[in-house]
């Protein structure tokens, strides 16, 4: 049933049509004789507040509006894939060779390409039945990733009454159909789902394995969980867009979907020009085949950039029920608020703090809560996991303004961009006293099995930089000359965990990414180092001697030695640091006789 | 600007005026965003735009002002047309109003086309990545923020501070190495004196560029409403001479203060719900809308160069306008009082200053390999004295050790000789890479943690270094 209204108010992106009587909220509608699309966002009697999703010059009242009795909906299926597709999933490669450079109002290319034939390898049999959930078959859609067509959330259970053989199928080709208790349906290999719905699994599962990010301060200290949830604060200039960038990279998950909520076109182009050249470091192929990015940028409508983290998390879900390990990275979360608070205006809502809405923190808790680890629907028992990791924008660097703040409740991992880091330009700038992990006691037993004495290094790190801070405050107070070889050892050795292993060049090809181990024994040697350092002022050799030594070089030239020869590498520098202690000793110690 | 149709009813039923805005009643078939022509009492004609419109009341928002508008005689005629500039090769060479006017007193420009002065969004996927790299012969630009063609860096300034020399200075020197076209240049100028406009004019035509540049001015004494069109107005003219003739633009929006002031103006007119300090919530929209008309577009010739300028309330850089510049824009060039004090020109401070595309836009065959980690290196090193000097400043230098002392003493002459340069001297990117190394030189090796073992060989080979080792073993 859909209703026919019409237009009596345009203002910007927000309308407002009159015999819109038996509308739903969120239905979406076309407006006007271009029919533009639109989303009814409040219902008055029979006058509907709608959201245009397009420009609305020209449009007049008078015009008619029609319901489609659907609401807001992805199209989920195999070509999701390595596209680009703005806040409500049009893809703007079809856009561009439809319009051009350009994008215009009125046009709608579907999500996905019907034309393009998927090889359908049929897995249930005749006659089976089946559950939500449960595979109907396998689609190859990227080297990387295998699509399994799902008996949809919609069916809860049936009996297969036919199945298509192996062979090619473009989306419009039924490929089974299901007796359900009502009716004999028809299955594709697609099928659409309402954004702002969670889609449905079984259990949710305790989120204790970490999503590693090649990133050594984040893997050392500050991990996120996989199905967890964690955010990115930071003023502009902080390193955001990048730590995204380098996250959506390198994060152990299976599939990764970016989405650009309001940010740069050219920073946009940057990421769609990359993405696809690079390589993907667990597998070899492109990184693109495990990836799609959303892009909805800020000269783009409005409403499209309120929509567009919906569409993003519906995807992940999406491949999560596949079992797949999905993270979405969106930037920015602020972005998006600022446009709830700009629709919210127009629709003439009391406003809460800083004239966002006052439901700006439901909204925000509904999109963090649709992360988690689970176990899906069907018999299978697949496990998939959908981790949120959002940036903040804050006004002027402030962290105490809503979105920030209601974010910083509302997710685990907190990566605080620190500006005075920025400026000496130490990425990632992540503040190693303000940032957190939630999940850290949860993944002791994991990161054991790396290196047994894990929890030991952190603890020892962090007070070594703990203590070097307090150092400083005397420092600044009483000045330098009070410090002692003791003293200024610990400023050395922090010193060297700051600029030997905090530091991280996410565009040095070596660098930009370091894995688990590497990370490991790379704070393993430097507190090694530091230990040593320590004995040798205690027993009286002069600090200098010691920061001479050649293998402080190899230290700092770690973070460039390849992954691969790492090994053999940290062995290398044991033994050297043995060695060079061991002489600096004997020579104190001859000295001494 | 001009009114192509002629055609549309005539209503003289405005209601309410305030502001800047009149409501009008009764008026049907109105679209949103249309075009009108405003009739005053005394006959003169003035442009309007449609910001709202409903059954029942019209909002239009009058670009030259209301003042001797009344509710009795005005009139407005609907057009049934948007905001349209024409244009054409023409437009260079001259000045115009902010309202897209003639104002050189020469000829009117005969259009080859109309264009939307709205424009309409690039394709994320149609834009090519800015990489090449634009020499502006300011050596604490070029090394430290550089800026890349396509990108839009502004000027975060303060009232008194010298971004006009800056702005005026890029303007003469900016080259793409390699490449001899000069950049053409789009100049827009948003509530500035009388003065700052002739300083401009003449600038330009004691250059000699006059004829590449097409320049729009509204003054601080035209009506604030204007300031809305102004930057549209000539980011239009600049899409048309980059994508249409494919050359390279270069726009320079200035003061960006005063068109936020504008836009605030028009908010409350409207009795909107006000974001922070009384800016309307889709600022940062509206802003991106300006903004984000730099670039390249893959498949086409030209390019949009933006450098907008703004002076910071109170120095303020957490200021709304400032704020949400930044967010928008792909870095800034901040400058900074305290230099500025010094007596330094420019007085760019380098270190909260930034250009996103920096990483695109040099490196091997655009500027030198040793670039980007000399970069670094100096960034760090500054800072490090920067905060040294405060320590200094609080406990005295005996606070600090030998090594400390070196970075005091680099942060002095950084300053003095790296960022510190005439307002006519072009110093190519070779000459302010060495004299970056120079500068250096006055610490020992092993505190260039960011620079790779080889690179420090070739650009600054042991031979040529002074004894700075020794000085502090001993």
């Amino acid at each position: 049933m859909s209703s026919v209204g019409t237009i009596s108010r345009v203002a910007g992106p927000f309308l407002i049509a009159r015999g819109m009587g038996g509308s739903r909220m969120y239905e979406l509608v076309k407006v006007g004789e271009v029919g533009l699309i639109g989303e009814i966002v409040r219902l008055d009697g029979e006058r509907a507040a709608i959201q245009a999703y397009e420009e609305t010059v020209g449009i007049k009242p008078g015009e008619k509006v029609v319901g489609t009795g659907k609401p807001l909906s992805v199209e989920l299926g195999p070509g999701l894939i390595g596209q680009i597709y703005d806040g409500i999933q049009r893809p703007l490669s079809v856009i561009q060779d439809m319009i051009g450079p350009r994008i215009r109002r009125g046009v709608t290319p579907p999500a996905l390409d019907r034309k393009k034939k998927w090889v359908f390898h049929p897995e249930a049999k005749k006659k089976a039945k089946l559950l939500s959930g449960d595979t109907i078959g396998i689609v190859q859609e990227t080297p990387l990733v295998k699509h399994l067509i799902l008996v949809p959330p919609s069916i809860r259970d049936g009996t297969i009454e036919s199945i298509a053989p192996e062979g090619e199928y473009s989306l419009t080709d039924p490929i089974a159909e299901i007796r359900t208790v009502n009716s004999l349906e028809k299955l594709y290999l697609t099928h659409t789902w309402p954004v702002r719905q969670p889609r449905p699994y079984k259990t949710m599962l305790p989120t204790d394995v970490p999503l590693l990010t090649g990133q050594r301060i984040i893997d050392a200290f500050f991990p996120p969980a996989k199905g967890g949830t964690a955010t990115i604060p930071g003023g502009f200039g902080a390193g955001k867009t990048v730590m995204l960038q380098s996250l959506a990279q390198w994060a152990d998950a299976d599939i990764v979907i970016l989405v650009g909520c309001g940010e740069r076109g050219n920073e946009m182009a940057d990421v769609i020009e990359k993405f696809p050249r690079l390589k993907d470091h667990r597998s070899g192929r492109l990184l693109m085949d495990r990836t799609t990015i959303v892009a909805n940028t800020s000269d783009m409508p409005i409403a499209a950039r309120e929509a567009s983290i919906y569409t993003a998390i519906t995807l992940a879900e999406y491949y999560r029920d596949m079992g797949y390990d999905v993270a979405v990275m969106a930037d920015s979360t602020s972005r998006w608020a600022e446009a709830l608070r700009e629709i919210s205006g127009r629709l003439e809502e009391m406003p809460g703090e800083e004239g966002y809405p006052a439901y700006l923190a439901s909204r925000l808790a509904e999109f963090y809560a649709r992360a988690g680890r689970v176990t899906t629907q069907g018999r299978e028992k697949r496990q998939g996991s959908v981790t949120a990791i959002g940036a903040v924008s804050p006004p002027g660097g402030d962290f105490s303004e809503p979105v920030t703040g209601h974010t910083l409740r509302l997710t685990r991992v907190f990566w605080a961009l620190d500006f005075a880091l920025a400026h000496r330009r130490h990425f990632p700038a992540i503040n190693w006293f303000m940032s957190y992990s939630e999940y850290m006691r949860s993944f002791e037993s994991w990161y054991e099995n790396v290196g047994t004495d894990w929890p030991r290094l952190r603890e020892e790190a962090m007070s070594l930089l703990k203590e070097e801070e307090e150092l400083k405050e005397v420092v600044s107070l009483v000045g330098a000359e009070i410090l002692g070889d003791k003293q200024r050892c610990v400023f050395e050795a922090a010193k060297m965990l700051k600029e030997y292993f905090l530091l991280q060049n996410a565009f040095h090809p070596v660098d930009m990414f370091c894995p688990i181990n590497k990370t490991y024994h790379m704070l393993r040697l430097i507190l090694e180092f530091y230990e040593k350092a320590k004995q040798a002022v205690g027993l009286n050799i002069p600090l200098t001697q010691v920061l001479s030594l050649g293998v402080r070089e190899d230290l700092a030239r770690m973070k460039i030695v390849r992954s691969e020869e790492f090994e053999k590498a940290s062995k290398e520098i044991t033994r050297k640091m043995n060695e060079q202690f061991q002489q600096l000793t004997r020579a104190a110690e001859g000295e001494s006789i | 600007m001009s009114v192509t149709a002629r055609t549309g009813r005539k209503f003289f039923t405005i209601r309410e005026i305030s502001g800047p805005l009149l409501f009008v009643e009764a008026a049907s078939g109105v679209g949103y965003g249309e075009l009108l022509e405003v009739h005053t009492p005394d006959g003169e004609e003035r442009t309007g735009q449609v910001i709202d419109v409903s059954e029942g009341v019209t909002i239009v928002q009058v670009f030259q002002g209301t003042s001797d508008l009344d509710v009795n005689a005005s009139a407005v005629r609907f057009t049934g047309e948007t905001l349209k500039l024409p244009v054409s090769m023409d437009i260079l060479g001259r000045v115009f109003t902010g309202g897209g006017k003639v104002a050189d007193g020469g000829p009117k420009i005969i259009p080859e086309d109309y264009w939307d002065i709205h424009g309409a969004p690039i394709n994320p996927y149609s834009r090519e990545h800015p990489t090449d790299f634009i020499q502006t012969g300011i050596s604490v630009i070029d090394c430290m923020n550089p800026l890349v063609r396509g990108q839009k860096l502004p000027l975060f300034s303060g009232s008194g501070l010298p971004h006009k020399l800056i702005a005026s200075q890029i303007v003469r020197q900016a080259k793409v190495r390699g490449q001899e076209e000069a950049f053409t240049i789009v100049f827009a100028a948003m509530g500035i004196t009388a003065d700052e406009a002739r300083f401009f004019k003449e600038d330009f035509m004691t250059m000699g560029v006059l004829n590449r540049v097409a320049i729009f001015i509204n003054l601080a004494e035209d009506p604030a409403i204007e300031r809305i069109l102004t930057p549209r107005l000539a980011l239009t003219a600049a899409e048309y001479l980059a994508f249409e003739q494919g050359m390279h633009v270069l726009a320079i929006l200035i003061d960006m203060t005063n068109y936020c002031e504008a836009l605030r103006e028009i908010s409350a007119a409207r009795m909107e719900i006000p974001g922070r300090r009384g800016y309307p919530g889709y600022m940062y929209t509206d802003l991106a809308s300006i903004y984000e008309r730099a670039g390249r577009i893959r498949g086409k010739e030209g390019s949009i160069t933006q450098m907008p300028i703004l002076t910071m309330p109170d120095d303020d850089i957490t200021h709304p306008i400032p704020d949400l510049t930044g967010y928008i824009t792909e870095g800034q060039i901040i400058l900074d009082r305290k230099i500025h004090k010094t007596g330094l020109y420019p007085p760019i401070d380098p270190l909260p200053s930034l250009s996103r595309l920096m990483d695109k836009g040099i490196g091997p065959g655009k500027t030198r390999e040793d670039h980007k980690q000399l970069s670094d290196q100096l960034y760090y090193a500054y800072a490090e004295g920067k905060v040294l000097r405060e320590t200094a400043l609080v406990s005295g230098e005996a606070a600090l050790t030998k090594v400390d002392k070196l970075y005091l003493q680099f942060a002095d002459s950084f300053e003095r000789e790296f960022i510190g340069q005439g307002p006519n001297e072009d110093r190519d990117i070779e000459k302010t890479l060495s004299l970056g190394w120079e500068l250096l030189s006055v610490l020992p090796e092993s505190e260039f943690a960011r620079i790779d073992p080889d690179i420090i060989e070739k650009y600054y080979p042991k031979s040529k270094r002074r004894d700075v080792e020794e000085s502090i073993v001993s």
